[in-house]
């Protein structure tokens, strides 16, 4: 095989956030996780913080492999538990900017406890969740952000259990920053991103993002191009709505936007304002 | 402080023109940056990488415009663009 850099030229903008030894990734053709680890760069430089303050969490599964290719402080952590030891640097070093990148099957279903505990916390860390409705590095399993009535490896008949709604669950549990963006929205995404890195507190961005090789097979709806083209024609943009409202259905129409955007005290300001006031006395 | 524009003499807008860059042992060929390019200046060839996916090639490249959505949406970092210059727009 030829060396995948020859010159100087043929060497990547994004190439000096990335662990060039272990490019390229192993996610399929038609992913969307690669577009949302690209817009995740993109936010990194559009933020402009201090990457050598910024460490990137993330659990097990597809998307818990970013942790590997993003050239950060990673940590690539047990099944669920990544929001667990995002929790643990963070009150370790609060100078710290924490991102937890992992997928639904580990963020909501595994570590759902310990994603609603950080929320109601309000610890100061970005949470992006990509969600694509299936467990999909162990083979296409029911996840907990499956639609109704989809077909998946554990449901051939067809799921029966009503899924969760990422955002209401975060904002429910007092997250300050709630987005949804799907892997179409690019530019979006990118902005939401940069905007969610300077904001103190638990914000989380969901990616839903085309599953080319077990959803959409199992289900019949071609591949990763073909779901984007559904993404483009069914999703409607709406900042502000009621986060009760959003619930995904199988193949209906998607609503995306910046759903939350609050101010509460975090974590650490209210641990250090506490202390502060009992040692006074 | 300015309120206005100089209404005579002023210089022409400027479309810029770039440069597109495709590391094509990279691509995987999903077809995201073929589909989504708003000029559609690229297109999927015939040709085989070593891994056996067709990467894109690119048809006309003096209607690129450098907006930088192939680099944003390609989820292999196989492709980006340049500026290559700026050109100004014709009456």
């Amino acid at each position: 095989m030829e060396p995948l850099r020859k010159t100087e030229k043929d060497i990547h903008p994004m190439d000096d956030l990335l662990r060039m030894d272990r490019i390229p990734h192993i996610w399929c053709p038609g992913c969307g996780i690669g577009t949302a680890v690209t817009a995740f760069a993109a936010g990194l430089a559009k933020a402009e913080i201090d990457l050598t303050k910024t460490c990137i969490v993330s659990g097990i599964g597809c998307t818990g492999r970013v942790a590997g290719y993003v050239k950060l402080d990673s940590f690539h952590t047990t099944h669920g538990r990544a929001i667990a030891f995002a929790t643990g640097i963070q009150v370790a070093n609060p100078d710290l900017k924490v991102i937890v990148f992992s997928g639904d099957g580990d963020l909501i279903s595994i570590g759902g406890n310990h994603f609603i505990h950080a929320a109601r916390r309000n610890i100061n860390m970005l949470v992006i969740c990509v969600n694509n409705f299936i467990y999909a590095m162990t083979g296409g399993q029911v996840a907990p952000t499956t639609p109704l009535a989809t077909y998946a490896t554990t449901s051939p008949f067809g799921c029966v259990e009503p899924p969760f709604n990422i955002p209401y669950l975060a904002d429910s549990s007092g997250a300050v920053y709630v987005a949804r963006w799907t892997a179409l929205h690019v530019r979006r995404l990118t902005n939401s991103i940069a905007e969610a890195l300077k904001k103190p507190g638990f914000s989380v961005i969901e990616v839903i993002s085309p599953c080319a090789m077990y959803y959409s097979r199992i289900n019949r709806l071609g591949d990763g191009l073909d779901m984007m083209k559904f993404y483009h024609d069914n999703t409607e943009i709406r900042h502000g709505e009621d986060t009760k409202n959003l619930d995904i259905g199988f193949q209906t129409k998607i609503i995306v936007g910046k759903f939350v955007d609050r101010e509460r005290p975090t974590y650490m300001d209210s641990y250090n304002k506490w202390l502060s006031g009992t040692k006074k006395d | 402080m300015k309120y206005w524009e100089k209404p005579f003499g002023k210089e022409k807008p400027k479309v810029p023109n770039g440069e597109i860059h495709i590391l094509k042992e990279r691509c995987k060929g999903c077809g995201f940056c073929v589909e989504y390019c708003p000029k559609d200046v690229l297109e999927m060839s015939d040709e085989f990488n070593t891994k056996g996916y067709h990467p894109p090639k690119i048809m006309n490249e003096e209607d690129c415009v450098n907006c930088g959505l192939c680099e944003t949406i390609c989820p292999e970092f196989a492709i980006w663009c340049t500026l290559k210059e700026e050109v100004a727009l014709e009456n």
